[in-house]
């Protein structure tokens, strides 16, 4: 009995947060198409509902009414699982993402492992549904996807590495616990080159712009998901929406504080804003990373292919490598006061 | 039967059928992908030996890195599969001789004469605080620092040779350099001319 109850407690927990995420996924799509339409003086969706905030409820709804075509030739049973195994890791992922010290679905060990593990597998629904499609086109947006997310997966794997040594543990709610004092003791100082490749190596992850090569609409229509439509395609759309979100929750919690109050450590300031709970400011640094993201896609153009493996392989990991034996000097000297206290 | 028990063997029954399924699938993206299947219930079964550490270098290793560059060259591959089960009546005789020489081989050493309950002990259940990727980083550089670092530089080794065997300079390749690009400036391209208007014939 008492194992079922748990188990209920369980389910209501991960509702409460696949549930938020969903929402947020469909107003991301939302801000997204607002934000880029101010950036190009236009004014974006404003015609369902009032200026325009039902638009993503009208957009879930058509594509829930769309026929699901199967392609003659395709392998049915691939093609279906391709888009749920692409938007599995994306949701699993949050069970580890602290909102507030106590607030944690699994307060694992190993959290950033397990998050490595998780972004690494998403790979597989691009890959299988450019090759269950058995279209020309979704297999070559396959192919350019893997070989980018192989080649970022690296990179991001050297910076993840760099949060453990200056967290001194792979468990979330410690790594956030050691960057407590103020904004200076946040990680996206002592680590900052971590930082920056971390983020342009997640936005390079999640195949967004300037990195979308995978789905290239000028040269290969939409690359892996070109076969998709209705549901099916709608599930790779939220996945890209959800991944997103997770890179940006990451990059929060691990450089920038997570649910640390940036007014720590200031006289005045750190009274005033006490009472605001800690999920806030892990969602307002969320929401600045998200800003970044459609930021890049209002102002870059598409990398060529040889750009995107130059900079993954050449420029990217000898500096994560570089920056690692700073760091390894930094707590062999006790440098302060990031690594003061993780010599020894 | 306790819970853990359950799913014991319900992840030994999707492991024995997933690398089953490895080496009978047709497709070899099929098989390749149950490989797949095999290394992630594979995980799951360590985890319920408290080697989370293994487990999930397991999925992130072999199922994020090494198995994606397969899929990548195996979907490449197109395979007829007609002429490649010609041979296979002439080859059975072999194959069966290797096979048995393999199984006598496996069980003779791994029989429970050597593995059963009563020459291991099981292993006894950690304390809530306990950390397995802890214990396994203090035992890797402590106790096996000379092991983990022989097997560092041969794989380096390994590394080097493979780039060595592989890469060779072919003239006819262009190269970009990326730091001249950047160094050029719009003088060295562009060339302003100054003329007054012409007037219409």
């Amino acid at each position: 009995m008492d194992t079922l109850l748990e188990l209920a407690w369980t389910l209501t927990k991960i509702t409460a947060i696949v549930g938020p995420l969903m929402l947020a996924v469909a107003y991301l799509t939302f801000a997204e198409r607002k934000i880029i339409g101010y950036m190009q003086v236009r004014i974006g969706p404003n015609r369902v509902g009032p200026r325009g905030w039902l638009q993503p409820i009208a957009d879930a709804l058509k594509l829930l009414m769309k026929e699901v075509i199967i392609p003659t030739n395709s392998n049915r049973f691939l093609f279906v699982i391709a888009p749920v195994l692409s938007i599995a890791p994306a949701l699993a992922a949050w069970a580890v993402i602290p909102f507030s010290d106590t607030m944690v679905l699994a307060n694992i060990d190993a959290g950033l492992l397990y998050i490595l593990a998780l972004s690494s597998v998403g790979v597989y629904g691009v890959i299988i549904a450019g090759w269950a499609a058995n279209s020309k086109y979704a297999f070559l947006g396959a192919m350019r996807s893997a070989a980018q997310i192989v080649s970022y997966e690296i990179a991001m794997g050297f910076a993840l590495v760099g949060v453990l040594i200056a967290g001194g543990s792979l468990n979330l709610v410690e790594i956030v616990e050691a960057q407590r004092g103020s904004l200076v003791h946040w990680f996206w100082l002592p680590l900052l080159p971590l930082f920056v490749i971390f983020f342009i190596s997640g936005v390079a992850e999640t195949n967004r712009a300037p990195f979308d090569v995978a789905e290239g609409e000028s040269e290969i229509v939409a690359g892996f998901h070109v076969e998709y439509s209705g549901m099916t395609f709608a599930i790779f759309f939220l996945a890209e929406y959800a991944n997103m979100i997770l890179i940006s929750v990451l990059t929060a919690v691990m450089f920038l504080g997570g649910y640390l109050s940036p007014f720590e450590g200031i006289p005045v300031l750190e009274g005033l804003f006490a009472w605001v709970p800690g999920m806030v400011w892990l969602l307002a640094k969320t929401c600045l990373f998200l800003l970044f993201f459609l930021w890049f896609r209002a102002t870059f153009p598409r990398y060529r292919y040889d750009q995107i493996m130059r900079l993954g392989w050449k420029v990217f990991i000898p500096i994560t490598i570089v920056w690692l034996l700073v760091e390894g000097a930094a707590v062999v000297l006790g440098i302060g006061p990031w690594f003061s206290g993780t010599a020894g | 039967m306790s819970f853990e028990r359950i799913i014991f063997y319900a992840f030994a029954a999707i492991l024995v059928y997933a690398a089953g399924r490895v080496v009978t699938a047709r497709n070899p993206v099929h098989a390749a992908l149950h490989l797949v299947l095999a290394f992630f219930t594979c995980a799951g079964l360590w985890l319920l030996l408290e080697a989370e550490f293994l487990a999930i270098v397991l999925v992130l290793v072999y199922v994020g890195a090494v198995m994606v560059l397969f899929l990548f060259v195996v979907m490449m591959l197109d395979i007829n599969s007609a002429p490649l089960r010609e041979g296979f009546i002439r080859y059975l005789p072999v194959g069966l001789a290797v096979a048995a020489l393999m199984l006598f081989e496996m069980v003779a050493i791994v029989g429970v004469r050597y593995f059963g309950p009563d020459q291991v002990a099981i292993p006894a259940r950690h304390p809530e605080g306990y950390s397995n990727t802890a214990e396994l980083g203090r035992v890797l550089y402590t106790d096996y620092v000379y092991p983990f670092e022989i097997a560092a530089v041969i794989l380096l080794v390994a590394i080097i040779a493979a780039i060595v065997l592989t890469m060779r300079r072919r003239p006819e390749t262009r190269y970009q350099d990326p730091a001249k690009q950047v160094q050029a400036k719009k003088a060295d391209r562009l060339r302003v001319v100054k003329m007054s208007a012409e007037k219409k014939q």
